[in-house]
């Protein structure tokens, strides 16, 4: 038990643990206690009053999914600045060349996707 | 927190039980406390705030029926949501609808980890803090697209990827601009950032150098899309999207959603206030010196107005501003702010192996600027004051 | 048992169970979802193994962005739902096989492996030791890393270019 509750990550665990107690309870609550007329008009999809049309599952354009890349890949360069962030002091001038050449690939690719018009919405 | 523990078991409570025991003991009810106490009266009390403020800068009164003021309206607003009948669509994805609001309730609470109340008042100072801040508050989006996908509505599909694609976008400048800081403060705690900070303004890593002052624009601005508030709130935009992703969530699985964006209000301004405005310090008075409750106290209040002022920030930009289209939403991401944020990261990494030890003379000379800056903005909004001309003039009392 | 060693077998099951219904289930959508559980899991481990700092990465990109990215190409896909994810062209019975015979393997190879164990779980902050190897000992990998990257991106972009130009 020592162990456990010594770890600095513990009360994370706890508050998972609260945050679904929590959540069943007033979902169960709710259940219980709400009145329950279910009627087919109520069952379907809400389009401000339009009777359903069509499929809910329409095409989407790419570019969602290329936003999730250019954030994926952004993303990951982010996480490699952050060990470098807390070094800074320690590793001075040699740690601003190193990061500088990581930084400048970057910002090649940043510069690429720019001019390829995938920065563009619409 | 485990300093407290011990500090009161010195003073003789808990005498006889196991130490493992206390902690778990200890941990739970903060967690408890922190939950019931803070958070669900926090939101609530915030929703209740940001329908007032509305009013009153669009002339009107707002909520002032249920308590004095009004201020209990979030109470009636959750039992009526409690007495709602639990809709789910025939169609629905019944476990995943079901899962959604709690993915994204989770998502939120955990931040609440390593946000201080005051000097040892956190629930956990993580190492990772300001990092776990961060990845906690990306796992939001999962809980979004889980709402969105498993609605089986045109509108919720749309609303929810429109608004992964926004918060996923901004996450990159909020991130980096909170790197900024981590350079200026060598750690990732949440404690350690506060600590290197002091009580004066100039001593704040706002005003370090310009490069943070940027940042802090940059991470407001991002944290305030992140979180779907005007004027970046396209999915919820109830105009278009009836209300985006959460259309077909009624009663309770619904209030869990808008728990968790006024909740996130506070987050951002807590936020903003651990790495740029100095945290819970307060200038070392002599006679708080040996009442370490009081001092606590007043640090957490100190704490609290710093970030609710934040708060009342970001709603007063929400009664403010018009929504910003999608395409300009996503330009201003991308072709702004991010290298934008990327020039703050490399210049506040040069500026600190120039000067390791900080710019004194360059903080002053960024709070004499930030102070005029102020001083126009508040000359200027006086002057809007005096000079509206509300068509009805009403005497709430406030 | 202690419980911090169930609270290990919990998160281990939580993990392989994720992992088994991602493979396992009929509908597309509530695979990719389960690999939220899956990627939480292994952040969980993480957290066991006393890697803070991975933990923190691994809910960030994995959760926030991977996951992201895998349920966008899902959700991208028209009509996903209808399809068959089954291919029966080998049968059940080979495939059983198979698998038996990989399962013995794999477990007799992470029974013989050598594992370096540490005498116990240190919790102290890691970030600054990971930087220090990124930019001493690995740098080249380090520098490689972010190559990696670039071609990433540019992929991406070429991929997305047809929809982009038109």
């Amino acid at each position: 038990m020592d162990d456990l509750v010594a770890h600095p990550f513990f009360p994370i665990l706890v508050l998972f643990c609260l945050a679904g107690i929590v959540v069943l309870a007033l979902l169960l609550v709710a259940q219980k206690v709400g009145p329950k007329k279910m009627d087919p008009v109520k069952a379907e999809p809400f389009e401000s009053g339009n009777p359903p049309r069509g499929d809910a599952r329409i095409r989407f354009p790419v570019k969602f999914y290329l936003v999730a890349m250019l954030f994926l890949i952004f993303d990951l360069e982010a996480v490699f600045l952050y060990p470098w962030a807390i070094l800074l002091r320690r590793l001075g001038t040699y740690g601003l060349v190193e990061m500088g050449i990581f930084l400048l690939i970057a910002a090649v690719g940043f510069l690429y996707a720019w001019k390829r018009g995938a920065l563009d919405w619409e | 927190m485990r300093q407290f523990v011990d500090q009161l078991i010195q003073n003789g409570y808990f005498a006889g039980a196991p130490k493992e025991l206390v902690y778990a003991g200890a941990m739970i009810v903060a967690a408890l406390v922190v939950l019931s106490v803070f958070v669900a009266p926090l939101a609530g009390v915030t929703s209740w705030l940001e329908r007032r403020v509305w009013a009153r800068m669009q002339s009107r009164v707002g909520p002032n029926r249920v308590g004095p003021q009004g201020i209990l309206q979030w109470l009636a607003d959750g039992i009526k949501n409690l007495l709602k009948e639990d809709i789910i669509p025939a169609s629905a994805d019944k476990f995943l609808f079901s899962l959604a609001p709690y993915v994204v309730f989770v998502g939120f609470l955990s931040a609440f980890v390593v946000i201080p109340f005051g000097r040892e008042l956190i629930v956990a100072d993580l190492n990772i803090g300001i990092l776990y801040l961060l990845a906690v508050t990306s796992v939001v989006v999962v809980g979004i697209l889980m709402a969105g996908w498993s609605s089986n509505n045109k509108w919720s599909l749309l609303g929810g990827m429109r608004s992964a694609a926004q918060i996923v976008s901004y996450e990159i400048p909020a991130g980096l601009a909170v790197l900024t800081i981590v350079f200026v403060a060598g750690t990732l705690s949440t404690q350690g950032i506060i600590k290197g900070q002091g009580w004066a303004p100039w001593d704040w890593f706002l005003f370090y150098n310009p490069f943070t002052f940027v940042a802090f624009f940059l991470y407001f601005t991002a944290a305030l899309a992140e979180g779907n508030r005007t004027p970046f709130d396209i999915p919820e935009a109830e105009s278009e999207l009836v209300a985006g992703y959460v259309t077909e969530y009624s009663g309770m699985r619904f209030l869990f959603f808008f728990f968790a964006e006024w909740g996130n209000l506070y987050v951002i301004g807590a936020v903003a206030t651990i790495l740029f405005l100095g945290g819970w310090h307060i200038p070392a008075i002599p006679a708080l010196a040996d009442q370490p409750i009081l001092k606590g106290g007043l640090q957490f209040a100190v704490f609290f107005v710093k970030a609710y002022f934040w708060v009342f920030v970001a709603m007063w930009v929400r009664a403010t501003l018009p929504r910003v289209r999608v395409d300009q939403l996503m330009s201003l991401c991308w072709k702004y702010m991010v290298p934008l944020s990327f020039v703050c990261v490399v210049g506040t990494a040069a500026w600190m192996l120039i000067w390791p030890q900080g710019n004194r003379p360059v903080s002053m000379a960024m709070f004499l600027l930030g102070v005029v800056i102020l001083a126009m903005f508040s000359k200027r909004v006086g002057y809007q004051i005096r000079h509206a001309r509300p068509v009805l003039y009403l005497r709430p009392y406030i | 048992m202690e419980i911090s060693t169930a609270i290990f077998y919990l998160v281990a099951a939580v993990t392989v169970g994720s992992a088994a219904m991602v493979a396992f289930s009929r509908n597309i959508i509530h695979s990719a979802f389960s690999l939220l559980g899956t990627f939480a899991g292994v952040a969980g481990i993480y957290v066991f193994l006393g890697a803070d700092f991975v933990a923190g990465v691994q809910v960030l990109v994995y959760v926030g962005g991977i996951l992201v990215l895998i349920l966008f190409a899902v959700m991208l896909t028209h009509r996903i739902t209808d399809v068959q994810i089954t291919n029966r062209s080998a049968g059940r019975i080979p495939g059983l096989v198979v698998v038996a015979i990989l399962f013995v393997l794999l477990v007799q190879s992470i029974g013989e492996t050598p594992w370096a164990k540490a005498k116990e779980v240190v919790y102290k902050a890691t970030t600054a030791s990971i930087g220090d190897l990124f930019l001493g000992d690995y740098l080249l990998p380090f520098e490689l890393a972010s190559l990696v990257l670039l071609a990433a991106l540019i992929g991406a972009v070429v991929l997305a270019r047809q929809e982009i130009k038109e």
